[in-house]
């Protein structure tokens, strides 16, 4: 595939497009995020996302805002009060931040939203006090915003990798920590439920990767 | 909270307790508040659970806990894990959500409640109640 222009305008329809697919793949992806859960955490991961992305997908069906940064910004809103679990305030940060980021352009383009996604992902960094390699959401998140500087197609394909790549991983944050090496050997929920919602970005893009490629 | 207490009670640090439990959160305020004496207590409230009384943190009932015990003088929050963690330090960076004088406090839950409602009943200013419940931390029982 060439490698896709930056141009490709992304305006607010755009993004409630996204956050409407996100709240369908969670749908769809709950009870296998809350299986993944309930081997290191405390099973509620899918069931948290599925209250949280319910919200989202209300909200914006009632009031759409005009600008991708205001879309976002609702939408991360809406996930801190909603989801009761720390997903809500770490995704709730990541869209709030990245809305922030873009300001009030009624449109962007994909180079600006990653760089905006960036900002996102090192306020979450911040606020969790995680880094790349703790199996946390990060694991997929830096990768994918990096690679979303090239392609949608690239960004999920390197948020697939990364969340593949937390199997092994010790985890250092939060309850999995716990556990210890008993952690090791279960696919991040977090690093997966992030890499589904990069992997519906590229599909709402037009730019999936081919189907059998990624997991 | 009576209307009596909430004069009495004027310019003191007012206390949220914010656990995945509303069990939790609501039985440690009763200690704390049990343990600070039969005068005039600081206000403290519970933000424990979901709004659906499961276990998990709800900022709503964080934010309103917070509202209800600010008397202009400053509020505390305590905080068990995680997501309350979390969602207290994501409250705290939007303006508009918690009383101006909000702050998380870095003490163990039950030992820091206790220690902060102590403090505040006896008119300490904010700044004091957060150190005497971050100082919990150094009192070792073995």
């Amino acid at each position: 595939m060439a490698e896709q222009e930056s141009g490709q305008a992304l305006d607010a329809a755009f993004f409630i497009r996204w956050l409407t697919a996100c709240a369908a793949a969670v749908e769809r992806e709950a009870s296998r995020l809350t299986d993944l859960d309930a081997a290191i955490g405390d099973a509620d991961h899918g069931s948290n996302l599925q209250r949280g992305f319910r919200a989202v997908a209300e909200v914006l069906a009632k009031d759409a805002p005009a600008t991708p940064g205001a879309v976002l910004t609702l939408a991360g809103r809406q996930l801190i009060s909603t989801v009761g679990g720390a997903s809500g305030p770490l995704y709730g940060t990541l869209l709030r931040r990245t809305g922030k980021a873009l300001g009030d352009a009624a449109e962007v383009d994909r180079a600006a939203l990653a760089d905006a996604l960036g900002q996102g992902v090192a306020a979450v960094a911040q606020l969790g006090g995680a880094a790349k390699g703790d199996k946390t959401m990060l694991d997929a998140l830096e990768p994918a915003v990096d690679a979303l500087a090239t392609s949608y197609e690239g960004a999920a394909r390197a948020a697939e990798e990364g969340a593949v790549a937390t199997t092994p991983l010790l985890a250092r944050k939060g309850r999995a920590s716990y556990l210890g090496e008993r952690s090791i050997d279960h696919q991040d929920p977090g690093a997966t439920s992030a890499a589904l919602l990069v992997t519906t970005l590229a599909e709402i893009a037009g730019q999936a990767p081919a189907a059998g490629s990624g997991q | 909270m009576s209307a009596g207490d909430a004069q009495a009670d004027a310019g003191l640090v007012g206390i949220v307790l914010v656990s995945h439990s509303a069990a939790v959160a609501s039985s440690v305020a009763e200690l704390a508040k049990g343990l600070a004496g039969g005068g005039t207590t600081a206000p403290v409230a519970a933000a424990g659970g979901t709004p659906d009384g499961g276990l998990g943190t709800s900022s709503e009932l964080i934010v309103a806990a917070a509202a209800e015990v600010d008397r202009g003088a400053g509020v505390a929050l305590l905080v068990d894990v995680g997501s309350a963690v979390l969602t207290v330090k994501t409250l705290l960076l939007d303006e508009d959500e918690l009383p101006e004088n909000a702050r998380l406090v870095d003490a163990p839950f039950v030992e820091g409640a206790v220690a902060a409602t102590v403090t505040a009943s006896a008119g300490a200013g904010l700044d004091a109640v957060v150190a005497a419940a971050t100082e919990a931390y150094d009192y070792r029982k073995v």
